[in-house]
């Protein structure tokens, strides 16, 4: 089987390549000539084709809240998105604590997934924070990376032996930062708006003593920290600090701390629930920063999807979190490329591939000869709403239903193989 | 001016929706109900044939209680549901367990609810007026109308007046509602306790906020306090009752500091001697009772007002 995708703006900043061009794809891989006839011709004028996105941060609740979202129904919605590579987390039911769990979430993709789902393990059993969890062997089994995510390892001698573990075995520590003590039962960001409505109240700070906290184990340890889903302004400033001096951590951010603020929870819909909570427009214009001096180097969703049952219920009892998968690349594009001009395009694409590629260590993220044809046509421009009615994902928690966006994929393809077109 | 002009809300959420006629409409209402409390047949049939749920998912005597005489006085049929009796101990929904009320011709449903938000996820989902009689640490709309009340009958009017609300804010619907109402009808509002409790981020709701009672206490012309709740508290809010007294209790000799004509106010129930001496409580500036007398025409008001709307 060989396609020809033709005449697109090929943007591969793994290569530091961007040009107009054919893309050949021969038997599942990029090819490097064109063959002497095509099975497949895909005209990609007016198009830019890069690697097939990455998004390091998605939640698939399988196994256990099938209700939610599958591994299946997840991976739609990131072909749908634009997303050839996702890294599920690992608070599931049970735990991705153990090698047994990894290997139903690698049936189960492998049976079902259309995309490319690569596993977390967990840092601690059962998320708890108190011992750890078995993670040479979890690496053994194929996880890509150790999190706690949705939680966040407190006890700083517990984390600092999970880093060195992890070194060892050779892959990073992402890091949902909460200081519980600080964060309390906080729920929206603490300032103005958790003041007027009662809210208790997430403090910055809550965030922020954590990033410290992983600067100086990264440090201390020598190895890879990714502080998942930044939101701060002091946490950007930490994070700038430290990697000016080399130190081993990044961070990523999610499309909703930039396109809403915490002004947003006023009317109690839990849809502006997550964690770490929205915050002020000062928050957004630090984040901004941090990704237009490279502070904030990967772009990532949280898709976090929740029953509509779950999410219909009183402010402090809904769970936190929102879809992401399919409206990230349309927002981050319409908020960093066209409206606020933070960054151009293949940077925007360099955060979704070759950057998230080389935390994790992933053979992904680029066109290079030879690398499996994941690949992703954008149209930059393009202008359309989101309709969560049309999503593929099992839930529809977004407070983003409606939104005019510009720029979109319009094809994925992984492997060779188309598993998504607009 | 009749009713239909000056008041087409259904639901009674918070003060902060409500314009300063609104609020002064309310007032005036309740001043018509008072009169009827002083009658020898205290009912009039403005609510008759209308069912009336007080679904008290949070515990409550005294506003409870309130509501529930207002209602009768109104000649409604009222039901009254606590959290124990209630389904959500079954594991119900709110938004479910709303929905069969009104299944059953619920007409006005009273939310008492521990969570922020939950009158309004209740408004938005049922046709029955909802009133909120207090949801988490967000609005207590009929305390401060009440409040309001008490304290325009003792000095004529709210505007120019300063008005001092001490203890714990943070945690306090009362204190919001209080804030809202005080301002949109032109008082000056010094909110004082400590630090923890009183964090700076309230000065952008357009208080002051004093850590300093004895220089507040001889500028005001109302002095509000809330309960203190150390046992219920996280303890790291402060250190002691024994200290907060010493703080902040209005002590009979910090009490000397007040203007002879400085009303003493407290949404109950009292810690007699801890945010305010036992002597004070029943003192002649003190008006704790008149706020329980008047409560019951505001709530005539309200229920009168909104259950009106919900007719239509």
């Amino acid at each position: 089987m060989k396609t020809i995708i033709r005449n697109g703006r090929i943007i591969d900043p793994a290569n530091r390549r961007d040009e107009i061009g054919d893309l050949i794809i021969a038997d599942g891989v990029i090819g490097s000539k064109a063959p002497e006839a095509e099975d497949q011709v895909i005209d990609a004028t007016g198009l830019v084709v890069a690697p097939g996105l990455i998004d390091i941060h998605v939640h698939l609740r399988e196994p256990g809240f099938g209700w939610k979202e599958t591994i299946e129904s997840g991976a739609r919605a990131a072909a749908a998105g634009g997303f050839t590579t996702i890294v599920g987390m690992p608070n599931t039911l049970p735990v991705a604590d153990s090698p047994s769990t990894i290997a139903w979430i690698k049936d189960r993709a492998a049976e079902g997934a259309c995309v490319n789902v690569l596993p977390t393990g967990a840092i601690s059993k059962n998320l708890e924070g108190e011992e750890l969890a078995p993670i040479g062997s979890l690496v053994q089994s194929g996880v890509v990376a150790l999190t706690d995510d949705g939680h966040c390892v407190q006890n700083n001698e517990l984390m600092r032996r999970a880093v060195e573990y992890a070194r060892m075995v050779g892959v990073p520590v992402l890091d949902h930062c909460q200081d519980y003590n600080l964060v309390g039962n906080g729920l929206v960001h603490e300032g103005y708006w958790s003041t007027l409505l009662g809210l208790p109240g997430w403090p910055a700070a809550g965030e922020e003593a954590i990033v410290a906290r992983n600067i100086l184990l990264a440090e201390l340890c020598d190895h890879q920290i990714h502080c998942q889903h930044v939101s701060t302004a002091g946490s950007v400033r930490l994070l700038r600090e430290a990697r000016a001096r080399g130190v081993k951590i990044s961070g990523e951010v999610c499309p909703h701390h930039l396109a809403l603020t915490d002004e947003s929870v006023q009317n109690f819909d839990t849809n502006y629930k997550m964690n770490p909570p929205l915050r002020t427009a000062s928050h957004v214009s630090a984040l901004l920063a941090g990704i237009a001096d490279g502070t904030l180097d990967v772009l990532a969703s949280d898709h976090a999807p929740h029953a509509k049952f779950e999410k219909e219920v009183e402010f402090d009892q809904a769970p936190f979190g929102i879809l992401g998968l399919e409206t990230e690349l349309g927002l981050f594009l319409d908020l960093l490329v066209h409206k606020t001009k933070t960054i151009e395009l293949p940077r925007l694409i360099e955060m979704f591939t070759v950057n998230p590629a080389r935390l994790l260590q992933l053979q992904a993220g680029t066109l290079s000869p030879g690398a499996s044809a994941d690949v992703t046509l954008i149209d930059p421009d393009l202008e359309w709403t989101y309709r969560v009615g049309e999503s593929k994902s099992l839930s529809c928690n977004t407070p983003f239903d409606g939104w005019k966006l510009k720029g979109r994929a319009v094809r994925t393809i992984v492997a060779g193989k188309t598993v998504w077109a607009l | 001016m009749t009713a239909d002009v000056r008041w087409n809300r259904k639901d009674l959420l918070g003060i902060r929706e409500l314009s300063a006629e609104e609020i002064t409409f309310i007032l005036d209402t309740a001043d018509a109900f008072k009169q009827v409390g002083t009658r020898d047949v205290k009912k009039v049939p403005a609510l008759r044939g209308k069912t009336l749920v007080n679904f008290f998912v949070e515990p409550s005597t005294r506003t409870r209680t309130s509501f529930e005489l207002a209602a009768t006085r109104l000649s409604a049929d009222v039901i009254n549901i606590s959290a124990a009796t209630s389904s959500l101990t079954k594991g119900e929904t709110l938004k479910d367990t709303a929905k069969i009320l009104e299944a059953n011709h619920a007409d006005i449903i009273v939310l008492r609810h521990s969570s922020a938000g939950a009158a309004q996820f209740l408004a938005e989902r049922v046709r029955a007026s909802i009133i909120n009689a207090g949801d988490g640490a967000h609005e207590h709309p009929t305390q401060a109308l009440l409040d309001l009340y008490t304290i325009r009958a003792r000095r004529g009017a709210i505007a120019g007046l300063h008005v001092a609300i001490v203890g714990d804010i943070l945690f306090s619907r009362v204190a919001r509602s209080n804030i809202f109402a005080l301002l949109k009808l032109g008082a000056r509002v010094t909110l004082v306790g400590p630090s923890t409790l009183v964090p700076r981020a309230f000065e952008q709701l357009g208080v002051s906020v004093s850590h300093r009672l004895d220089e507040v206490l001889p500028t005001v012309d109302v002095v509000n306090l809330l309960r203190i709740q150390h046992e219920r508290q996280r303890k790291e809010y402060f250190p002691s009752i024994g200290e907060y007294i010493r703080l902040f209790g209005l002590t009979k000799a910090r009490a000397k500091l007040l203007r002879p004509d400085c009303l003493i106010m407290h949404p109950g129930p009292i810690n007699r001697g801890v945010e305010i001496d036992s002597d004070l409580a029943d003192g002649v500036q003190s008006v704790i009772l008149d706020q329980v007398t008047n409560g019951l025409a505001i709530r005539m008001a309200v229920l009168y007002l909104c259950g009106g709307i919900s007719a239509r």
